[in-house]
């Protein structure tokens, strides 16, 4: 006895939906933990760590972010720049406060220094910015993991 | 004319193109994936430091707590003083610190007020200031709670190397 082959037209399609789900869900979690505040961070930069080092509870007004190096370079805006070409952007950043009808004294100036930055160099810094009117300071170090 | 439908019209299925959207999706977690940094939490030790300007009052009056740190030739610490006594390490000064703002129960009521002056080798490693301020500035009690001490702090000027 000859039997007729039935010819079956199914499509195999694979269940997408699971899978949208997870990588919706990837994303979401990936850009809930994306912080662009961050930017500011720069790697070249090893923080010194102290177990008081706490997140402000208030953001900082008016922040101004300088990074020292431990070849003592500045990396301000991005650009690495030697400390006594330190002058103009500082100044800048006053005119830049008083248009707005702020003052550098009102200004924090978060200073990220490296673990093996010269405390001179770092003083240095600090009467850079003390000479155009920065009075506020923040001296930035990384939470102690340990504790 | 009369039109026939089509079995098609009956049961035509409009089937979304998913490609391109799993595309972009894709993209989208590939872009978040490698900007994931994980990195310790930051924080701040808030020091205000206007200009000493000849106006100013003398703050010598005020009796700031003297800490000086000594480097050696590669800018490791090499020794603490405490008003020009020997301290052997950072957890010595802090408790040299607590007796003097404090007592066992905690600060005292003056130690807002209190002011340390740190007097440090110009090659000094930053680290150890930092470790210098945190002895000082407080410390944690064991339910994570930060107790303040001295929150003024105050640099000598720097003593450039001839």
């Amino acid at each position: 006895m000859k039997f007729r082959r039935k010819e079956y037209t199914v499509s195999a399609e694979p269940d997408m939906t699971p899978m949208i789900d997870m990588t919706f869900q990837l994303i979401a979690f990936f850009m809930v933990l994306l912080n662009f505040g961050e930017g500011e961070i720069d790697s070249r930069i090893k923080l010194p760590t102290s177990q008081l080092a706490k997140p402000p509870e208030a953001p900082i007004e008016s922040p101004l972010v300088l990074q020292l190096t431990s070849d003592d370079n500045v990396i301000f805006g991005g650009e690495a720049i030697p400390i006594s070409a330190l002058d103009r952007p500082l100044r800048n950043e006053k005119r830049f406060l008083e248009l707005n009808g702020r003052k550098a004294s009102d200004a924090t100036v978060i200073l990220r220094a490296d673990v093996d930055a010269k405390t001179g160099v770092v003083q240095e810094v600090i009467q850079k910015c003390q000479t155009n009117g920065f009075e506020k300071f923040a001296l930035r170090a990384k939470q102690d993991e340990n504790r | 004319m009369k039109l026939r439908r089509t079995s098609n019209d009956v049961l035509g299925k409009v089937e979304m193109q998913m490609t391109p959207m799993i595309d972009i999706v894709f993209q989208l977690l590939t872009f978040f994936l490698f900007s994931f940094k994980i990195a310790a939490q930051e924080g701040d030790f808030n020091i205000r430091m206007p200009l000493a300007g000849p106006g100013s009052p003398n703050v010598e009056q005020q009796l700031p707590i003297k800490v000086r740190l000594t480097a050696d030739a590669q800018g490791n610490l090499a020794s603490i003083q405490l008003a020009d006594r020997k301290v052997p390490n950072f957890a010595e000064l802090h408790q040299q610190v607590m007796s003097i703002v404090g007592n066992d129960a905690g600060p005292s009521a003056d130690a807002g007020n209190a002011e340390a002056e740190l007097d440090c080798d110009y090659n000094l490693k930053y680290q150890n200031v930092i470790e210098a301020v945190t002895a000082v500035s407080g410390y944690m009690t064991p339910s994570g709670h930060i107790v303040k001490l001295i929150q003024k702090i105050k640099f000598s000027p720097p003593k450039k190397p001839a």
